[in-house]
């Protein structure tokens, strides 16, 4: 017999490659046909909407393209939260980690106002074939960036935080966020709700602001003993394999919707 | 450093759990593999059951035996359930029954995952069947098309509950799939390439990639369909710039590598039963393993052969025609390999080699009608007509279910210690055999003379009334074979002594090496492997030399029992059951009933928390 020990639960596996990590990347396989069904569709179905809003009159490119490049911004992120992660360097690795997903959080935040921009302007995916189709497949990418936003930041409270202390205040950051976030969302809504005073708008933006900074701040105190253990830096890769493939999505979506069928208007009958 | 211990709600099970609890809480293989078996087969009871019912309707003309609403119920649900609830679960139990053992591996790559697999399909044919106790059973027939699901033609709940039962049926086989496949790419034993590799497990490989890679497609038809019906989405209304051609495209697109998901398995375990009842290596070992794989390859490009009287056009129903008869290669070269492993064998007949060439005669039949539709004209006179249900009963049941029925004579022993009785297992056989052409056959001809499927009655003088007569008595004897199959199966596990060998049949697998049934570590020591059928070569080390222009070296290996230490196994868990209750909860809250978003989020609240629990739950040491 070879000295390797097998007896003990199969630790190495026959390719050397992790298995979660491989499954991660089957389910990345499988996920491509899942965004493939809803990417055919809408191209299937370009030109057949019967009544506008049309995607000519609706869609607001520079907006998106920002929104765009803040979700790229959030794989920068991720790769450089990896890398400190996986030099041992913890604190930066967990800012990095954290940005990512608060990069994330403001996609969405772009997202829920572009849904909430287009239903006010009259375009729901009952309205004609355009919305059926183009709120269904944002709608489930929007989706994944958010089950990927709850990972990473579990993540980063859990695995990359030793003490109470430190996931408080990851707690409070990502808090600090929505709450930032909502007030941004109120100047949009100024108009809807009629009695909204605009200070207490830009309370919400200040307040959060300083909640996020804040905290952020005060998780710069390094760790107790270094405690990042080999299996948190695989765990951070599969949820960056992850992260980067919703990334790579949108940049599909963002051509196909935004720069492909941007002038596409009333059906040519 | 502080360490942070997690709440735990529900305590890990400590040990290897008996009684209701363990059968709960189970992650072992082995467990799972039999649960999926078992309720496999009471679906399938329950499927044949309808499928009866529906023979007893076209017993004659003017049959009163349905209305024609409860008709539609009947043929939709027998379809689903024996697609979805019956084959692919029987297949999952040889999938988690034997890949593991012939890998030489102690349990699947994610235990708790497989666990989870087993209860979401549980909870999916229970919310799809839900459906029979509300009087609104599904029936827009088991490819649903549109414009028919549409609600103002289908206003009750019957094709909501369809969408959302297969939905969850559909994650339960995503999980399954991801899991299959780690399994077998990074969980082979030592020396086990993939070339090495048995060829169920080859099929269990190319099944899993078609399911990971065909239901993510399913997923999204449905949830089009879905919002269709309860979002007011227009995704197949043509009214509003919808297409319902368009629900056909995606569901054949997942519809086509469905069928050879259903039929590979069974493949595969013919490839295993015939040489060891043939004492012969399997005839041309890669050459079935690389048109398995070029069968759910070429899968992907057939699709629109399921709808060429839609009027596509000459060029699409040409390369669907072109590609179509092209897969009668690849399952040609699979025919002649396995009867060039019977040929010049010593052939043992057991129920189980039975049950194989039964399939291979079978099969060659459904394969050669199939070959009759692939050419666009002839299957212009035969699509929507009774040859085309022969066509598919045919590669289903005399396919599929042949070659699963010899699968479960084949590793009976191994499951439970036990045989299951020949003299039961031959009339068993013969009563489905002879049932299943008395059925089935006749239908040929009922196409050929016109009569369309998914009518509920026909008048008399059309020239149908002897053949439908005919089928339906033998509907009645292959249940007949059937419920001598439960019998055997009942008496065996009380009657039959345990008697199993490790090897009863002399064969050629890792799962042989060990004893009958398996410890609930499978295998002491990981096995080293270095031929292809390494144990033959173990027990006949002469034969090596012959075949391998070597000698074996498997006489050398001694165990050495001190390199022996702790097996370490995974522990149970309750977490996969409640997973898999929150998920079925969540997604049936999709049902318009009243409060039912309060039912959906009691089960995301459910399914949020188990996912949570899974995810920190500790590990016992």
């Amino acid at each position: 017999m070879s000295e390797t020990n097998i007896d003990t639960h199969q630790t190495s596996t026959s390719t050397g490659v992790d298995n979660r990590k491989l499954l991660m990347w089957l389910f990345l396989g499988s996920d491509c046909l899942f965004f493939g069904s809803f990417i055919s569709t809408y191209l299937v179905y370009r030109n057949r909407s019967l009544s506008g809003p049309y995607p000519n009159e609706i869609l607001d490119i520079p907006i998106t393209t920002v929104s765009t490049f803040v979700l790229l911004m959030s794989s920068l992120a991720m790769v450089l939260g990896l890398n400190y992660v996986k030099e041992g360097r913890q604190v930066i690795g967990r800012y990095w980690t954290l940005a990512t997903a608060l990069l994330g959080m403001v996609f969405l935040g772009f997202q829920v106002y572009e849904f909430t921009h287009f239903a006010h302007a009259g375009l729901t995916p009952r309205t004609n074939i355009f919305g059926t189709t183009f709120f269904t497949m944002t709608g489930f990418h929007g989706g994944h960036v958010t089950f990927g936003v709850i990972w990473l930041l579990i993540f980063a409270g859990s695995s990359l935080a030793n003490t109470i202390r430190q996931r408080l205040l990851i707690l409070s950051a990502f808090l600090s966020v929505v709450v930032t976030m909502i007030g941004f969302f109120m100047t949009e809504t100024l108009d809807v709700i009629p009695h909204m005073p605009f200070a207490v708008t830009l309370a919400f933006i200040l307040l959060g602001s300083l909640g996020t900074v804040l905290s952020l701040f005060m998780l710069r105190t390094p760790d107790a003993p270094s405690s990042v253990i080999s299996n948190q830096e695989s765990n951070l890769e599969i949820a960056g394999l992850y992260w980067h493939f919703v990334d790579i999505v949108w940049i599909v979506i963002f051509t196909v919707v935004y720069l492909i069928s941007a002038n596409d208007g009333a059906p040519l009958l | 450093m502080t360490t942070i211990s997690y709440p735990t709600i529900i305590p890990r099970p400590k040990e290897y759990v008996t009684g209701i609890w363990g059968w709960l809480t189970t992650i072992d293989h082995k467990r799972i593999g039999t649960m999926y078996g078992v309720t496999a087969i009471i679906w399938f009871l329950i499927a044949g059951i309808e499928a009866l019912l529906i023979r007893l309707q076209l017993a004659q003309p003017e049959g009163k035996v349905l209305t024609p609403e409860v008709y539609n119920q009947m043929f939709t649900m027998h379809g689903t359930t024996m697609i979805f609830l019956v084959v692919m679960p029987l297949s999952a139990a040889f999938f988690n029954w034997i890949v593991p053992l012939q890998l030489g591996a102690r349990d699947v790559a994610f235990p708790r995952l497989n666990a989870f697999s087993y209860w979401a399909f549980l909870f999916g044919g229970i919310l799809l069947n839900i459906s029979w106790f509300t009087g609104e059973a599904p029936n827009a027939g088991w490819f649903a098309y549109a414009p028919n699901t549409q609600v103002p033609y289908n206003p009750t709940n019957g094709v909501t509950y369809w969408i959302l039962g297969l939905q969850v049926l559909g994650i339960a086989s995503l999980a399954a799939g991801f899991n299959f496949l780690t399994t077998i790419i990074n969980m082979r034993a030592p020396g086990m390439s993939f070339f090495k590799m048995p060829v169920f497990v080859w099929m269990t490989a190319v099944v899993n990639v078609l399911i990971i890679l065909a239901f993510p497609i399913i997923t999204v038809a449905l949830i089009q369909l879905q919002f269709d019906r309860l979002f007011g989405t227009h995704f197949f209304n043509s009214a509003m710039g919808g297409d319902p051609v368009m629900w056909q495209h995606m569901f054949w697109l997942f519809g086509h590598p469905e069928v050879y998901i259903l039929i590979l398995p069974a493949m595969g375990i013919v490839s295993e039963v015939l040489p060891t009842f043939s004492k012969k290596p399997l005839f041309g070992y890669s050459a079935v393993v690389f048109s398995g794989i070029v069968i759910g390859f070429l899968g992907w490009f057939v699709w629109s052969h399921h709808m060429f009287t839609v009027g596509l056009g000459p060029a699409a129903n040409a390369a669907f025609a072109i590609s179509t008869m092209l897969i009668a290669v690849p399952t040609g070269v699979k025919i002649f390999n396995w009867i060039g492993t019977l040929w010049g064998g010593s052939i043992r007949v057991t129920t189980a080699l039975l049950f194989s060439v039964g399939f291979i005669s079978m099969f060659v039949i459904g394969g050669l009608s199939g070959v009759t539709h692939a050419s666009p004209p002839s299957d212009a006179q035969q699509q929507d007509t009774y040859y085309v249900v022969a066509h598919f009963h045919y590669v289903l049941m005399g396919g599929s279910l042949l070659g699963l029925w010899s699968g479960i004579y084949y590793w009976w022993p191994k499951f439970t210690g036990r045989f299951l009785n020949e003299k039961l297992g031959f009339w068993h056989f013969g009563m489905v055999l002879l049932g299943f052409n008395i059925t089935f056959f006749p239908m040929h001809w009922l196409g050929f003379d016109g009569m369309p499927r998914r009518i509920a009655t026909y008048p008399e003088g059309m020239g149908w009334d002897v053949s439908n007569l005919v089928s339906t008595i033998g509907a009645f004897v292959l249940a007949t074979g059937i419920l001598i199959f439960i019998f055997n199966v009942v008496y065996s596990n009380l009657r039959m002594p345990k008697t199993a060998s490790n090897d009863p049949w002399d064969a050629r697998t890792l799962e042989w090496t060990i004893s009958s049934p398996p410890p609930h570590y499978n295998f002491e020591e990981i096995p080293e492997v270095k031929y292809r059928d390494d144990f033959w070569y173990r027990k006949y080390p002469e034969l090596a030399f012959e075949t391998h222009g070597g000698g074996s070296d498997h006489t050398e290996q001694e165990i050495d029992e001190n390199h022996h230490g702790d097996i370490h196994m995974p522990d149970p868990s309750y977490y996969p059951l409640f997973l898999g209750l929150g998920l079925t909860i969540m997604i049936g809250g999709f049902l318009p009933f009243l409060g039912h978003w309060i039912v959906c989020g009691i089960g995301l609240v459910i399914f949020t928390w188990s996912f949570l629990g899974w995810c920190y739950e500790p590990v016992n040491d």
